[in-house]
């Protein structure tokens, strides 16, 4: 699978400019499911760049399943965690970002979600913008803020969509937060309650 | 000149009415009789022509007493409306001493302030506040200091930092907003905030603007206008609150269009802060209702072809397309095709 393309926006959505070697630079890993196929990309191009990097990986919800973890591993990282989630992992990923020292590059392969959240919590954590590689690999699937109740909704696939939370009916704007790590859901039948078109599915 | 503050409200039974004074004084932002976008600045301070809102350098009017009651409302219901990223608070004692001094200095009859060194004292007559404090000390406030003094001013307030060549929303106090969230949009970046807005960006609108506010410098304050369309009195039109108030846009008939439909202007000054070099962006909400605003003839030729004439993209991105054609209809009657005066002030 290849990076994706995604159609032009407004500045405001993210756009990912993919993995690109940095030498044997002290690093953080962080890839879900098919992002996996981007590191492995990463230390073909360059395998040098393993030998002082941290690699955090999600297979959960990858057809890959395995075997690429164990391919991962394979490629021998200074350290390697596995997690059954980004929510899991979490914890040990942001304590890896406050061990970090300065000079310390990031590379980020995965849905948007995922890269969302990890660049929320490494842009939190001090980590500059430009030290942070991003690939987007696997599905279109978006995570969402209501812009009324403040709660996200994660794998939005259809526009409109319903809040996880306070079940407002939500259009998926395509501005977007780095800090929240994620696009904005307005309520979509505001003037007209009840009126609501038809879900699309959310396209890149 | 004393004002009288009006017992008023902006939200429920929308009880809000300008004066004849405040009508007279309205900042009407259309110049001429069509509209594009455009970074329309002129310098702002001291010296502006009186009676008009460009006189003092914060305008003090008969709502503030009310407007200040309504921020008060939303920040209960929701505590997001006021941020500030920590490595603002220097910014915010910025902001807190100019409004102090613009307004004690512009209105000493409403506002003092005494300095014994650090040592402050702030007596704000009109919301009965008097406070003993020590500047840069938070502790000695019941509030960080932007939230302070925000809670006493008019308008909306968005407090800049400036880094990388760049903007960005690192503060604010956003509780009469046209329709964008503080909350989503804090720490973001001049281009990132502005991406909904439909065009400018191709116009060159956003890279030309950047350039002037970052160049602005200390003592040499600059202003625009900005203008949207809102159904009712209503400060507050957060996105926070779009299900709640959106209703409302649905209601315009042509018998209530002329009480119902307001004008809604914003008054945005950029203001250079000494110790934190960060740029202080006050946005003053006027309303008026068309009925009030036709009351002046050169204002309701001039909106009636500006509305006529708009493009449909900004219609839709201001929010008022749905009610355009009642909105042009009520206007209309009140063009004769006479040419106007340059200028945004009355004839007369």
């Amino acid at each position: 699978m290849r990076a994706t393309e995604f159609s032009p926006s407004i500045p405001s959505r993210p756009v990912y400019g993919g993995l690109h070697p940095h030498g044997a630079l002290p690093s953080l890993m962080l890839a879900e499911g098919a992002g996996g196929e981007a590191l492995a990309d990463l230390a073909q191009a360059d395998p040098s760049v393993m030998r002082h990097a941290h690699l955090f990986y999600v297979p959960a919800g990858a057809a890959t399943g395995p075997d690429l973890a164990v391919r991962l591993r394979a490629l021998g990282p200074a350290s390697y965690v596995e997690g059954p989630s980004y929510a899991a992992l979490r914890p040990r990923f942001a304590r890896a970002l406050a061990d970090a020292h300065m000079g310390t590059r990031l590379y980020l392969a995965g849905s948007e979600g995922l890269i969302g959240q990890a660049m929320a919590e490494a842009l939190a954590a001090g980590l500059p913008l430009e030290a942070i590689d991003a690939e987007h690999r696997g599905g279109f699937a978006r995570r969402v803020q209501c812009v009324h109740c403040k709660g996200i909704t994660e794998n939005v696939a259809t526009d409109p969509f319903t809040c996880s939370h306070c079940g407002l009916n939500l259009f998926v704007r395509d501005h977007y937060s780095r800090r929240i790590g994620a696009f904005q859901g307005v309520c979509v039948d505001a003037e007209t309650p009840g009126i609501v078109p038809e879900p699309q599915e959310i396209k890149p | 000149m004393t004002i009288r503050f009006n017992d008023e409200t902006f939200r429920d039974d929308y009880s809000f009415r300008n004066s004849a004074t405040a009508i007279r004084r309205f900042p009407f932002p259309f110049d001429k009789d069509d509209y594009m976008y455009s970074v329309n600045m002129e310098p702002h301070g001291t010296g502006g022509r009186a009676g008009s809102v460009f006189e003092k350098r914060f305008d003090v009017d008969e709502h503030y007493v009310a407007e200040m009651r309504d921020r008060a409302i939303t920040l209960a219901g929701d505590p997001l409306r006021c941020q500030s990223l920590p490595h603002m608070e220097l910014a915010g004692w910025d902001l807190l001493e100019l409004i102090m001094q613009c307004k004690a200095e512009d209105y000493p009859d409403l506002f003092q302030l005494h300095r014994d060194g650090d040592r402050w004292h702030w007596i704000n007559r009109p919301l009965g506040i008097e406070q003993r404090f020590t500047f840069l000390d938070p502790t000695t406030l019941p509030c960080g200091p932007m939230e302070y003094i925000t809670r006493q001013a008019q308008g909306d307030f968005a407090v800049l930092d400036q880094r990388e060549n760049n903007l960005w929303m690192d503060a604010g106090m956003v509780t009469s907003q046209a329709d964008w969230s503080l909350d989503f949009d804090i720490g973001m970046n001049f281009f990132e905030w502005h991406a909904p807005v439909p065009k400018a960006a191709e116009m060159g609108i956003f890279q030309r603007a950047l350039k002037f506010l970052l160049a602005i410098p200390q003592g040499a304050p600059s202003r625009r206008l900005n203008w949207t369309m809102t159904v009712n009195p209503r400060l507050d039109t957060s996105p926070e609150n779009y299900h709640l108030w959106g209703p409302e846009k649905r209601t315009i008939t042509p018998e209530n269009v002329g009480a119902k439909q307001y004008l809604r202007v914003e008054l945005q000054s950029f203001w250079r802060l000494p110790r934190s070099n960060a740029l202080a962006f006050p946005i003053r909400c006027y309303l008026i209702a068309l009925e009030d605003l036709v009351t002046v003839p050169k204002w309701a030729r001039r909106l009636h072809r500006v509305i006529r004439d708009l493009p449909d993209e900004l219609a839709e991105y201001k929010g008022f397309a749905v009610n355009r054609p009642i909105i042009i209809d009520y206007l209309a009657q009140f063009d004769d095709g006479k040419p106007t005066s340059p200028g945004i002030f009355p004839d007369d």
